[in-house]
């Protein structure tokens, strides 16, 4: 099979915010990844780490002033970056949308949410007033929401968190995207809520093809979503692989840290977790070494000092992976990964 | 207090309600309902062990808490502590025991007076008390404090917005720990935390509890880390314990329809488990606690619910195997796999789903909520 053509390809993008008065600060440092229509790629990584200005610089949604991106972002061939506000906005809602971990602030409060997705609809598609209330409805139907019809009338704060969340996947879908980014939309909700909408998400990439990027930091969300993982820390994609490989032989000790710091449902009482030491503070910049070093079991003196002027970088690491790493974990040629040294045990 | 014999739980917890009541008019004045926050429920937490207390949110879990601590008054019900009635207390003896009782915040950051240094937010509770023995014995308790904790020395004249998350969860445990309690009641100890330091909060707690024989409430939604940290597992549904058991039997076996839905949604971090599960879906949302469904509370979202007894026969949680208790009254039939689950559609179309808010009318009781996480007591 011939891998399909990607639907977005980020590459080399950078996001610096320059506050007047202040050290600019770089949030996103160098990100490349591409999705492919059909695919769920996963961006994970703690809080701060750079995933939401990752997806806010795809969608052109930064604002222009205190920001500078570089890099190049190309949807459907089309260059982004540095495209008029007139452009962005045409295809955003049509041909790239966005759902965010907060329904309720990206929902008008004052407009019932029907209002809201027949707005969506009557901007970007050819319809009259009356298809675009039916196919308002036939949207709520669609993500899950009883009584549809009747829900159209109803201001957001009417509908549950979990309905909200579906209200914007709506409208998000209103208008049949090829990209869709997911901005942590299952973090606020409860597990059940969440499983009902991670559900609807998978539902929608193998029924309808979109491409969907998945930010999240629930490894477990990943691990039940995502074809492709790139694993975030301090504004730079320290891992990326297959969510198989990661999960079984993640190479990063960061990527093992977390894996192995967290308790799991299927696992027994006792014996302690292994957590990473210190916290996201605790970094170093890009440009004197591997900002995880003062976190990191494997560090050694190369990790803190450049190479040939380049820090430590993204390399390619078998079929599939990228590793930014210097002592990546080791495993045993032969098996599986099951008895993973270094930092894991 | 001496007669307590050391194998009566340390806390006992009997037919406790807390009703809230819904007001409205102009000044608040009328009541025209209330929200049944906890509806009667029954727990016993022995020396040392850790009670885990989960549920989706809004069904009660940080009311019940509270009410443990006199927080919130309980509308019915007992709470025995240490063979003590606390309802029974006043003055200078509730003072006593709530200092044996202490609670650990969500969010250290919004229970911990930015304008106090370190050393003054753990001096503060034993000047409060009048213990610690003068200046130098209180200089030498918070010490010890922080080392427990593990916290450096330097951390004394640092201020709360200077330290990172779980740093902050460290000084929030701290200064629980300062009048030495018997019991801490930790309410979403580390959901506000980054990942990589959830751990060395959970941790933390146990290490906590093995050296200074600590009991612990914990209450969390996240199933993980409570099947980690827990001795016995408690489930709450609207108001109600559903299900109780030992963490090992109930992750091993859940009994009751929600607690088997509940588990199987928590994703687990790995793919290859994730593509073997078997996943029982919910249809709709929690329904309101300001009025609860009829019968099992669970039977508009239950996929296994029957024709008779669940819509109108209230369950009682019942001892199905020594140590396991369920509110269920197919709960035999759904162990044996005599009945089989409905899809969420099929739920959804004979069960009526509700898709109201949860809480009251959402804004009001969202607004009332606010002050849940504040701190206690800062006199
Ligand atoms: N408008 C802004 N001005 C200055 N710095 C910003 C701005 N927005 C974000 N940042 C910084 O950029 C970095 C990455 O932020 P981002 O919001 O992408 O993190 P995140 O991974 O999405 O975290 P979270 O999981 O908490 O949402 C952080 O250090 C943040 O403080
Ligand atoms: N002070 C209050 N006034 C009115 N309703 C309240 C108050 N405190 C809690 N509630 C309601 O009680 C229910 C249980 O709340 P809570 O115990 O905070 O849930 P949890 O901690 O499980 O999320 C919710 O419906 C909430 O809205
Ligand atoms: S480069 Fe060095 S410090 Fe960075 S993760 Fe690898 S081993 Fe650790
Ligand atoms: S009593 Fe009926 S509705 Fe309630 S949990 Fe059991 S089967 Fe489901
Ligand atoms: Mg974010
Ligand atoms: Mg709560």
């Amino acid at each position: 099979m011939i891998p399909a053509e990607p639907v977005l390809e980020v590459e080399d993008l950078a996001v610096r915010f320059t506050r007047r008065g202040e050290q600019p600060t770089r949030a996103v440092d160098g990100v490349s990844f591409s999705v492919a229509p059909g695919e769920t790629v996963g961006l994970v990584g703690e809080s701060g780490c750079g995933k939401s200005v990752t997806s806010l610089a795809v969608m052109g949604l930064l604002p222009r002033r205190g920001v500078e991106v570089s890099g190049s972002v190309r949807f459907q061939g089309q260059e982004l970056v540095g495209a008029p506000d007139s452009q962005l906005r045409r295809l955003r809602g049509a041909d790239m949308a966005m759902v965010f971990q907060d329904p309720l602030s990206s929902l008008n409060p004052t407009v019932p949410i029907g209002t809201q997705v027949t707005e969506v609809l009557l901007e970007h598609r050819d319809m009259s007033k009356k298809e675009a209330v039916d196919e308002a409805a036939a949207l709520l139907d669609k993500v899950g929401i009883p009584d549809p019809r009747r829900r159209l009338k109803e201001y957001p704060h009417q509908l549950s968190g979990g309905m909200r969340q579906r209200a914007l996947i709506a409208m998000a879908l209103a208008c049949s995207p090829r990209l869709l980014i997911a901005d942590e939309p299952t973090t606020a909700l409860d597990v059940t809520i969440q499983a009902q909408i991670l559900e609807l998400l998978r539902e929608l990439v193998v029924d309808t093809g979109t491409a969907l990027v998945m930010i999240t930091h629930d490894l477990g969300v990943v691990a039940g979503l995502c074809d492709r993982v790139h694993v975030m820390y301090a504004g730079k994609i320290i891992e990326t692989a297959d969510r198989h490989d990661l999960f079984a032989r993640p190479r990063q000790p960061y990527t093992g840290g977390l894996l192995a710091s967290v308790p799991r449902l299927d696992g027994g009482r006792g014996a302690p977790l292994t957590p990473i030491r210190g916290s996201a503070r605790d970094t170093i910049p890009w440009a004197e070494g591997c900002a995880f070093a003062p976190r990191c079991d494997n560090a050694q003196d190369d990790c803190l000092t450049e190479v040939a002027g380049s820090t430590v970088s993204l390399e390619p690491d078998g079929p599939g992976r990228e590793l930014r790493c210097r002592h990546p974990i080791q495993y045993p040629p032969s098996t599986g990964g099951a008895t993973a040294s270094g930092v894991l045990r | 207090m001496t007669a307590v014999p050391a194998s009566e739980p340390l806390l006992r917890v009997q037919g406790l309600e807390v009703h809230f009541p819904i007001k409205r008019g102009l000044v608040f004045d009328r009541t025209v309902g209330h929200v049944r926050a906890v509806d009667g429920v029954d727990l016993a937490i022995d020396r040392g062990t850790t009670y885990g207390l989960v549920g989706e949110s809004g069904c009660g879990k940080s009311t019940l808490g509270r009410a443990v601590l006199r927080l919130v008054e309980p509308t019915a019900g007992q709470v025995v502590f240490d063979g003590t009635d606390v309802a029974a207390l006043k003055g200078e003896q509730l003072r006593t025991m709530r200092r044996r009782m202490q609670m650990v915040f969500q969010d250290p950051l919004g229970s911990l007076d930015p304008r106090q240094n370190v050393e003054s937010l753990l001096a503060e509770p034993l000047k409060a008390h009048g213990l610690g023995g003068g200046t130098a014995g209180i200089a030498a308790r918070i010490r010890e404090l922080l080392d427990a904790v593990g916290l450096p020395t330097a951390a004394l004249r640092r201020y709360p917005h200077e330290f990172s998350g779980g740093q902050r969860q460290r000084i929030g445990i701290a200064r629980a720990l300062t009048l030495e309690p018997d019991l801490l009641i930790a309410d979403e100890p580390v959901s506000a935390l980054d990942v990589s330091v959830q751990a060395q909060v959970v941790n933390l707690l146990e290490e906590l509890q093995e050296r200074l024989g600590l009991t612990y409430l914990v209450i969390a939604h996240d199933l993980a880390v409570v099947r980690h940290i827990s001795d016995v597992v408690g489930v709450m549904y609207l108001g109600s314990l559903v299900e109780q058991a030992s963490a090992d039997d109930l992750y091993e076996e859940p009994l009751h329809p929600y607690t088997r839905a509940l588990m199987s949604a928590v994703p687990v971090p790995d793919p290859v488990v994730e593509a073997g599960r078997e996943r029982i879906l919910l249809a709709g949302d929690l329904p309101s606690p300001a009025n609860p469904p009829s019968g099992c509370r669970f039977h508009t979202r239950c996929p296994w619910r029957q024709e008779t007894r669940c819509d109108d026969e209230v369950p009682v949680l019942r001892e199905l195997a020594p140590g396991r208790l369920v509110s269920c009254h197919w709960a035999e039939e759904i162990r044996d796999g005599v009945l089989r689950p409905k899809s969420p559609e099929e739920v959804a179309a004979t069960q009526g789903v509700s898709v109201a808010p949860t809480g009251v009318e959402t804004i009001e009781s969202d607004a009332l909520v606010q002050g849940i996480d504040a701190p206690i007591e800062r006199t």
